[in-house]
Protein backbone atom coordinates (compact mmCIF):
# COMPACT_ATOMS: atom_id res chain seq x y z
CA UNK A 1 0.00 0.00 0.00
CA UNK A 2 1.10 3.54 -0.68
CA UNK A 3 1.17 4.78 2.88
CA UNK A 4 2.03 2.11 5.39
CA UNK A 5 1.05 2.79 8.96
CA UNK A 6 3.26 5.24 10.75
CA UNK A 7 4.36 4.22 14.23
CA UNK A 8 6.67 6.47 16.17
CA UNK A 9 8.38 5.66 19.45
CA UNK A 10 10.07 7.88 22.05
CA UNK A 11 13.41 7.46 20.37
CA UNK A 12 12.41 8.85 16.97
CA UNK A 13 10.07 11.43 18.38
CA UNK A 14 12.82 12.84 20.53
CA UNK A 15 15.07 13.11 17.50
CA UNK A 16 12.31 14.69 15.41
CA UNK A 17 11.51 17.21 18.13
CA UNK A 18 15.18 18.10 18.39
CA UNK A 19 15.28 18.85 14.67
CA UNK A 20 12.16 20.99 15.00
CA UNK A 21 13.54 22.90 17.98
CA UNK A 22 16.88 23.48 16.30
CA UNK A 23 15.20 24.71 13.13
CA UNK A 24 12.95 26.96 15.18
CA UNK A 25 15.97 28.58 16.82
CA UNK A 26 18.37 28.73 13.89
CA UNK A 27 15.84 30.07 11.40
CA UNK A 28 14.32 32.55 13.88
CA UNK A 29 10.91 31.41 12.64
CA UNK A 30 7.75 31.61 14.72
CA UNK A 31 6.54 28.06 14.42
CA UNK A 32 7.69 24.74 13.03
CA UNK A 33 5.24 21.92 12.29
CA UNK A 34 6.12 18.45 11.15
CA UNK A 35 3.06 16.89 9.57
CA UNK A 36 2.35 13.49 8.08
CA UNK A 37 1.09 13.70 4.47
CA UNK A 38 -2.28 12.45 5.70
CA UNK A 39 -2.65 15.55 7.82
CA UNK A 40 -1.63 14.27 11.23
CA UNK A 41 0.68 16.38 13.33
CA UNK A 42 3.87 14.60 14.37
CA UNK A 43 5.84 17.29 16.17
CA UNK A 44 5.91 21.04 16.61
CA UNK A 45 8.07 23.79 17.99
CA UNK A 46 7.14 27.36 18.88
CA UNK A 47 3.40 26.81 19.09
CA UNK A 48 1.37 29.28 21.13
CA UNK A 49 -2.00 28.46 22.61
CA UNK A 50 -4.03 30.22 19.94
CA UNK A 51 -2.64 28.24 17.05
CA UNK A 52 -5.00 25.46 15.99
CA UNK A 53 -2.35 22.97 14.91
CA UNK A 54 -4.85 20.20 14.16
CA UNK A 55 -6.79 22.23 11.59
CA UNK A 56 -3.59 23.66 10.23
CA UNK A 57 -2.08 20.22 9.72
CA UNK A 58 -5.13 18.96 7.87
CA UNK A 59 -5.22 22.02 5.61
CA UNK A 60 -1.49 21.86 4.90
CA UNK A 61 -1.86 18.22 3.90
CA UNK A 62 -4.86 19.06 1.72
CA UNK A 63 -2.90 21.82 0.07
CA UNK A 64 0.12 19.62 -0.58
CA UNK A 65 -2.13 16.85 -1.90
CA UNK A 66 -3.83 19.31 -4.26
CA UNK A 67 -0.59 20.74 -5.63
CA UNK A 68 0.70 17.19 -5.94
CA UNK A 69 -2.37 16.46 -8.04
CA UNK A 70 -1.63 19.49 -10.20
CA UNK A 71 1.97 18.34 -10.64
CA UNK A 72 0.77 14.96 -11.81
CA UNK A 73 -1.63 16.49 -14.34
CA UNK A 74 1.08 18.61 -15.92
CA UNK A 75 3.50 15.70 -15.69
CA UNK A 76 5.79 17.47 -13.35
CA UNK A 77 7.37 15.41 -10.63
CA UNK A 78 6.02 16.33 -7.23
CA UNK A 79 6.65 19.99 -6.31
CA UNK A 80 9.08 19.72 -3.46
CA UNK A 81 8.26 23.02 -1.83
CA UNK A 82 5.75 25.83 -1.56
CA UNK A 83 5.90 29.34 -0.32
CA UNK A 84 3.07 31.68 0.58
CA UNK A 85 3.85 35.25 1.47
CA UNK A 86 1.52 37.10 3.81
CA UNK A 87 1.56 40.63 5.17
CA UNK A 88 2.62 39.54 8.63
CA UNK A 89 3.34 35.86 8.42
CA UNK A 90 4.65 33.74 5.59
CA UNK A 91 4.51 29.99 5.19
CA UNK A 92 7.19 27.72 3.81
CA UNK A 93 6.39 24.05 3.17
CA UNK A 94 8.76 21.29 2.12
CA UNK A 95 8.15 17.62 1.46
CA UNK A 96 10.60 15.42 3.30
CA UNK A 97 11.31 11.75 2.62
CA UNK A 98 8.22 11.72 0.38
CA UNK A 99 5.80 11.34 3.27
CA UNK A 100 6.37 14.21 5.69
CA UNK A 101 5.64 17.92 5.34
CA UNK A 102 7.90 20.37 7.08
CA UNK A 103 6.04 23.64 7.70
CA UNK A 104 7.69 26.89 8.78
CA UNK A 105 5.67 29.95 9.79
CA UNK A 106 7.79 33.07 9.96
CA UNK A 107 7.54 36.84 10.20
CA UNK A 108 9.76 39.92 9.76
CA UNK A 109 12.08 38.58 12.44
CA UNK A 110 13.87 36.56 9.78
CA UNK A 111 14.19 36.28 6.01
CA UNK A 112 13.07 33.77 3.46
CA UNK A 113 16.73 33.16 2.59
CA UNK A 114 17.67 32.17 6.12
CA UNK A 115 14.58 30.01 6.46
CA UNK A 116 15.41 28.18 3.25
CA UNK A 117 18.98 27.60 4.29
CA UNK A 118 18.01 26.15 7.68
CA UNK A 119 15.18 24.11 6.19
CA UNK A 120 17.68 22.43 3.93
CA UNK A 121 19.68 21.26 6.93
CA UNK A 122 16.59 20.13 8.80
CA UNK A 123 15.40 18.30 5.71
CA UNK A 124 18.59 16.24 5.62
CA UNK A 125 18.33 15.39 9.30
CA UNK A 126 14.67 14.39 9.03
CA UNK A 127 15.29 12.32 5.91
CA UNK A 128 17.86 10.36 7.88
CA UNK A 129 15.44 9.76 10.73
CA UNK A 130 12.52 8.68 8.52
CA UNK A 131 14.68 6.50 6.28
CA UNK A 132 16.01 4.72 9.36
CA UNK A 133 12.45 4.33 10.63
CA UNK A 134 11.33 2.81 7.34
CA UNK A 135 14.20 0.32 7.50
CA UNK A 136 13.45 -0.66 11.10
CA UNK A 137 11.98 -4.14 11.55
CA UNK A 138 8.32 -4.00 12.57
CA UNK A 139 6.89 -5.39 15.76
CA UNK A 140 10.05 -5.07 17.78
CA UNK A 141 8.17 -2.96 20.30
CA UNK A 142 5.04 -3.55 22.33
CA UNK A 143 1.79 -3.87 20.45
CA UNK A 144 -0.94 -2.79 22.84
CA UNK A 145 -3.61 -3.07 20.21
CA UNK A 146 -3.41 -6.84 20.03
CA UNK A 147 -4.95 -6.99 23.48
CA UNK A 148 -7.95 -4.79 22.86
CA UNK A 149 -11.28 -6.49 23.57
CA UNK A 150 -14.69 -5.75 22.05
CA UNK A 151 -15.65 -4.44 25.45
CA UNK A 152 -12.84 -1.87 25.33
CA UNK A 153 -14.21 -0.65 22.02
CA UNK A 154 -17.78 -0.44 23.33
CA UNK A 155 -16.59 1.56 26.31
CA UNK A 156 -15.21 4.22 24.01
CA UNK A 157 -18.64 5.56 23.26
CA UNK A 158 -19.77 5.52 26.84
CA UNK A 159 -22.87 3.78 28.17
CA UNK B 1 -3.19 5.10 7.49
CA UNK B 2 -3.25 5.16 11.22
CA UNK B 3 -0.54 7.01 13.05
CA UNK B 4 0.52 5.63 16.42
CA UNK B 5 2.44 7.93 18.68
CA UNK B 6 3.87 5.72 21.42
CA UNK B 7 5.49 8.69 23.05
CA UNK B 8 2.30 10.71 23.51
CA UNK B 9 0.32 7.46 23.80
CA UNK B 10 -2.19 8.30 21.13
CA UNK B 11 -3.45 6.74 17.96
CA UNK B 12 -4.95 8.62 15.01
CA UNK B 13 -7.26 7.22 12.38
CA UNK B 14 -8.64 8.76 9.20
CA UNK B 15 -12.18 7.94 8.08
CA UNK B 16 -14.00 9.31 5.06
CA UNK B 17 -17.71 9.90 4.44
CA UNK B 18 -18.38 9.23 0.76
CA UNK B 19 -21.56 9.47 -1.31
CA UNK B 20 -23.39 11.42 -4.01
CA UNK B 21 -23.90 15.18 -3.83
CA UNK B 22 -26.43 16.37 -1.23
CA UNK B 23 -26.87 12.94 0.40
CA UNK B 24 -26.00 14.41 3.81
CA UNK B 25 -22.28 13.80 4.39
CA UNK B 26 -21.58 17.29 5.69
CA UNK B 27 -24.75 17.11 7.79
CA UNK B 28 -23.42 13.95 9.51
CA UNK B 29 -20.26 15.81 10.55
CA UNK B 30 -22.21 18.88 11.61
CA UNK B 31 -24.35 16.76 13.91
CA UNK B 32 -21.34 15.02 15.42
CA UNK B 33 -19.74 18.41 15.96
CA UNK B 34 -22.88 19.85 17.50
CA UNK B 35 -23.37 17.19 20.16
CA UNK B 36 -19.76 16.29 21.00
CA UNK B 37 -18.29 17.65 24.20
CA UNK B 38 -16.05 20.69 23.68
CA UNK B 39 -12.99 18.86 25.05
CA UNK B 40 -13.52 15.95 22.64
CA UNK B 41 -13.67 17.90 19.41
CA UNK B 42 -11.47 20.24 17.46
CA UNK B 43 -12.62 22.90 15.07
CA UNK B 44 -14.68 21.78 12.09
CA UNK B 45 -13.06 22.95 8.88
CA UNK B 46 -15.22 23.21 5.76
CA UNK B 47 -13.75 24.10 2.41
CA UNK B 48 -16.99 25.01 0.70
CA UNK B 49 -18.27 27.14 -2.16
CA UNK B 50 -20.28 30.29 -1.51
CA UNK B 51 -23.44 28.21 -1.75
CA UNK B 52 -22.21 25.86 0.99
CA UNK B 53 -21.47 22.97 -1.31
CA UNK B 54 -18.35 21.07 -0.28
CA UNK B 55 -15.51 22.18 -2.56
CA UNK B 56 -12.62 20.12 -1.27
CA UNK B 57 -13.42 18.54 2.08
CA UNK B 58 -14.91 18.96 5.53
CA UNK B 59 -12.69 17.96 8.40
CA UNK B 60 -13.53 17.23 12.03
CA UNK B 61 -11.05 15.87 14.57
CA UNK B 62 -12.75 13.88 17.32
CA UNK B 63 -11.40 12.21 20.45
CA UNK B 64 -13.33 9.07 21.24
CA UNK B 65 -11.66 8.49 24.59
CA UNK B 66 -8.99 6.10 25.81
CA UNK B 67 -8.35 2.45 25.13
CA UNK B 68 -5.81 0.86 27.42
CA UNK B 69 -4.23 4.20 28.13
CA UNK B 70 -4.11 5.23 24.48
CA UNK B 71 -5.97 8.31 23.37
CA UNK B 72 -8.06 7.32 20.35
CA UNK B 73 -8.50 10.12 17.86
CA UNK B 74 -10.52 10.02 14.66
CA UNK B 75 -10.08 12.45 11.82
CA UNK B 76 -13.39 12.60 9.96
CA UNK B 77 -13.42 13.80 6.36
CA UNK B 78 -16.16 14.24 3.77
CA UNK B 79 -15.62 14.38 0.04
CA UNK B 80 -17.33 16.71 -2.44
CA UNK B 81 -20.10 14.67 -4.03
CA UNK B 82 -20.51 16.24 -7.45
CA UNK B 83 -19.20 14.16 -10.31
CA UNK B 84 -16.77 16.79 -11.57
CA UNK B 85 -14.80 16.90 -8.31
CA UNK B 86 -13.37 13.44 -8.87
CA UNK B 87 -9.72 14.50 -8.65
CA UNK B 88 -10.33 15.96 -5.18
CA UNK B 89 -12.13 12.83 -4.02
CA UNK B 90 -9.14 10.70 -4.94
CA UNK B 91 -6.82 12.89 -2.89
CA UNK B 92 -9.02 12.65 0.18
CA UNK B 93 -9.11 8.85 0.04
CA UNK B 94 -5.34 8.68 0.45
CA UNK B 95 -4.28 6.96 3.61
CA UNK B 96 -7.86 6.21 4.65
CA UNK B 97 -8.51 3.74 7.50
CA UNK B 98 -12.26 3.35 7.00
CA UNK B 99 -15.13 4.52 4.80
CA UNK B 100 -18.79 5.30 5.41
CA UNK B 101 -20.91 5.33 2.27
CA UNK B 102 -23.83 7.68 2.78
CA UNK B 103 -26.70 6.85 0.44
CA UNK B 104 -29.62 9.15 -0.25
CA UNK B 105 -32.70 6.98 0.35
CA UNK B 106 -34.89 8.90 -2.10
CA UNK B 107 -36.11 6.97 -5.09
CA UNK B 108 -34.96 9.69 -7.47
CA UNK B 109 -31.37 9.47 -6.16
CA UNK B 110 -30.86 5.75 -6.74
CA UNK B 111 -28.82 6.24 -9.92
CA UNK B 112 -26.65 8.85 -8.21
CA UNK B 113 -26.04 6.43 -5.33
CA UNK B 114 -25.01 3.64 -7.65
CA UNK B 115 -22.71 5.89 -9.63
CA UNK B 116 -21.04 7.20 -6.48
CA UNK B 117 -20.57 3.71 -5.06
CA UNK B 118 -18.91 2.55 -8.25
CA UNK B 119 -16.75 5.64 -8.19
CA UNK B 120 -15.72 4.87 -4.59
CA UNK B 121 -14.65 1.36 -5.46
CA UNK B 122 -12.75 2.55 -8.49
CA UNK B 123 -10.97 5.41 -6.73
CA UNK B 124 -9.96 3.16 -3.85
CA UNK B 125 -8.49 0.69 -6.29
CA UNK B 126 -6.45 3.47 -7.82
CA UNK B 127 -4.98 4.11 -4.37
CA UNK B 128 -4.22 0.42 -3.92
CA UNK B 129 -7.18 -0.35 -1.64
CA UNK B 130 -9.89 -2.97 -2.01
CA UNK B 131 -13.24 -1.84 -0.61
CA UNK B 132 -13.97 -5.41 0.49
CA UNK B 133 -10.94 -5.41 2.76
CA UNK B 134 -11.42 -1.98 4.25
CA UNK B 135 -13.43 -1.15 7.39
CA UNK B 136 -16.66 -0.06 5.78
CA UNK B 137 -20.28 0.75 6.65
CA UNK B 138 -23.32 1.95 4.69
CA UNK B 139 -25.78 4.59 5.89
CA UNK B 140 -29.23 5.06 4.33
CA UNK B 141 -29.88 8.72 5.03
CA UNK B 142 -32.93 10.97 4.67
CA UNK B 143 -35.31 8.32 5.98
CA UNK B 144 -37.71 11.18 6.83
CA UNK B 145 -38.30 12.13 3.20
CA UNK B 146 -41.60 11.17 1.56
CA UNK B 147 -40.40 9.23 -1.48
CA UNK B 148 -37.84 6.88 0.05
CA UNK B 149 -37.20 3.32 -1.02
CA UNK B 150 -37.46 0.61 1.66
CA UNK B 151 -34.10 -0.57 2.99
CA UNK B 152 -34.95 -4.06 1.77
CA UNK B 153 -34.83 -2.60 -1.71
CA UNK B 154 -31.79 -0.36 -1.26
CA UNK B 155 -29.62 -2.92 0.49
CA UNK B 156 -29.17 -5.55 -2.26
CA UNK B 157 -27.78 -3.00 -4.72
CA UNK B 158 -26.02 -0.55 -2.39
CA UNK B 159 -24.71 -3.09 0.08
CA UNK B 160 -24.15 -6.32 -1.85
CA UNK B 161 -21.43 -7.51 0.56
CA UNK B 162 -23.71 -6.92 3.57
CA UNK B 163 -21.43 -4.79 5.71
CA UNK B 164 -23.06 -3.16 8.76
CA UNK B 165 -25.79 -0.76 7.57
CA UNK B 166 -27.67 1.99 9.35
CA UNK B 167 -30.80 4.06 8.71
CA UNK B 168 -30.41 7.74 9.43
CA UNK B 169 -31.95 11.17 9.45
CA UNK B 170 -28.78 13.21 9.68
CA UNK B 171 -30.55 16.56 10.17
CA UNK B 172 -31.95 15.42 13.52
CA UNK B 173 -29.09 13.08 14.39
CA UNK B 174 -30.98 9.81 14.07
CA UNK B 175 -28.51 7.03 13.31
CA UNK B 176 -25.51 9.36 13.04
CA UNK B 177 -23.57 8.07 16.06
CA UNK B 178 -24.65 4.48 15.44
CA UNK B 179 -23.04 4.78 12.02
CA UNK B 180 -19.82 6.30 13.35
CA UNK B 181 -19.64 3.73 16.12
CA UNK B 182 -20.13 0.90 13.63
CA UNK B 183 -17.27 2.23 11.56
CA UNK B 184 -14.96 3.02 14.49
CA UNK B 185 -15.46 -0.49 15.82
CA UNK B 186 -14.25 -2.02 12.56
CA UNK B 187 -11.33 0.37 12.27
CA UNK B 188 -10.07 -0.47 15.75
CA UNK B 189 -10.68 -4.19 15.26
CA UNK B 190 -8.56 -4.03 12.13
CA UNK B 191 -5.81 -2.30 14.10
CA UNK B 192 -5.97 -5.19 16.54
CA UNK B 193 -5.39 -7.49 13.62
CA UNK B 194 -8.63 -9.43 13.46
N1 LIG C 1 -34.90 15.89 5.12
C1 LIG C 1 -33.60 15.64 5.29
N2 LIG C 1 -32.68 16.47 4.80
C2 LIG C 1 -31.37 16.19 5.00
C3 LIG C 1 -30.95 15.04 5.71
N3 LIG C 1 -29.59 15.04 5.74
C4 LIG C 1 -29.19 16.13 5.07
N4 LIG C 1 -30.27 16.84 4.62
C5 LIG C 1 -30.26 18.08 3.84
O1 LIG C 1 -29.74 17.81 2.54
C6 LIG C 1 -28.98 18.89 2.06
C7 LIG C 1 -27.59 18.44 1.65
O2 LIG C 1 -26.88 17.99 2.78
P1 LIG C 1 -25.30 18.02 2.86
O3 LIG C 1 -24.92 17.47 4.17
O4 LIG C 1 -24.77 19.37 2.51
O5 LIG C 1 -24.94 17.01 1.68
P2 LIG C 1 -23.49 16.57 1.15
O6 LIG C 1 -23.40 17.12 -0.23
O7 LIG C 1 -23.56 15.07 1.14
O8 LIG C 1 -22.46 17.10 2.08
C8 LIG C 1 -28.96 19.93 3.15
O9 LIG C 1 -29.95 20.89 2.87
C9 LIG C 1 -29.33 19.12 4.40
O10 LIG C 1 -29.97 19.91 5.37
C10 LIG C 1 -31.95 14.16 6.23
O11 LIG C 1 -31.69 13.13 6.85
N5 LIG C 1 -33.26 14.51 5.99
MG1 LIG D 1 -20.81 18.29 1.67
Amino acid sequence: MLNPQLALYDEELTEIREVADRLHQDSRARTILIVDKNGQLIAASGVDAELDTTSLSSLVAGNVAATGGIAKLIEEEEFTGQYHEGKEISVHMTIVARRIILVVLFDKNTTQGLVRLRVKKANEALTGIFDALAAKPKGAQEDVFKEITDEDIDNLFGP
Amino acid sequence: MSFINYSAREINFKVVYYGPGLCGKTTNLEWIYKVSKPEAKGKMVSLATETERTLFFDFLPLDLGEIRGFKTRFHLYTVPGQVFYDASRKLILRGVDGVCFVADSQDARMDANLESLENLRHNLEEQGFNLDELPYVVQYNKRDMPEVLPVAELSPSLNPTQVPEFEAVAIDGTGVFETLKGLARQVIQKQRGS
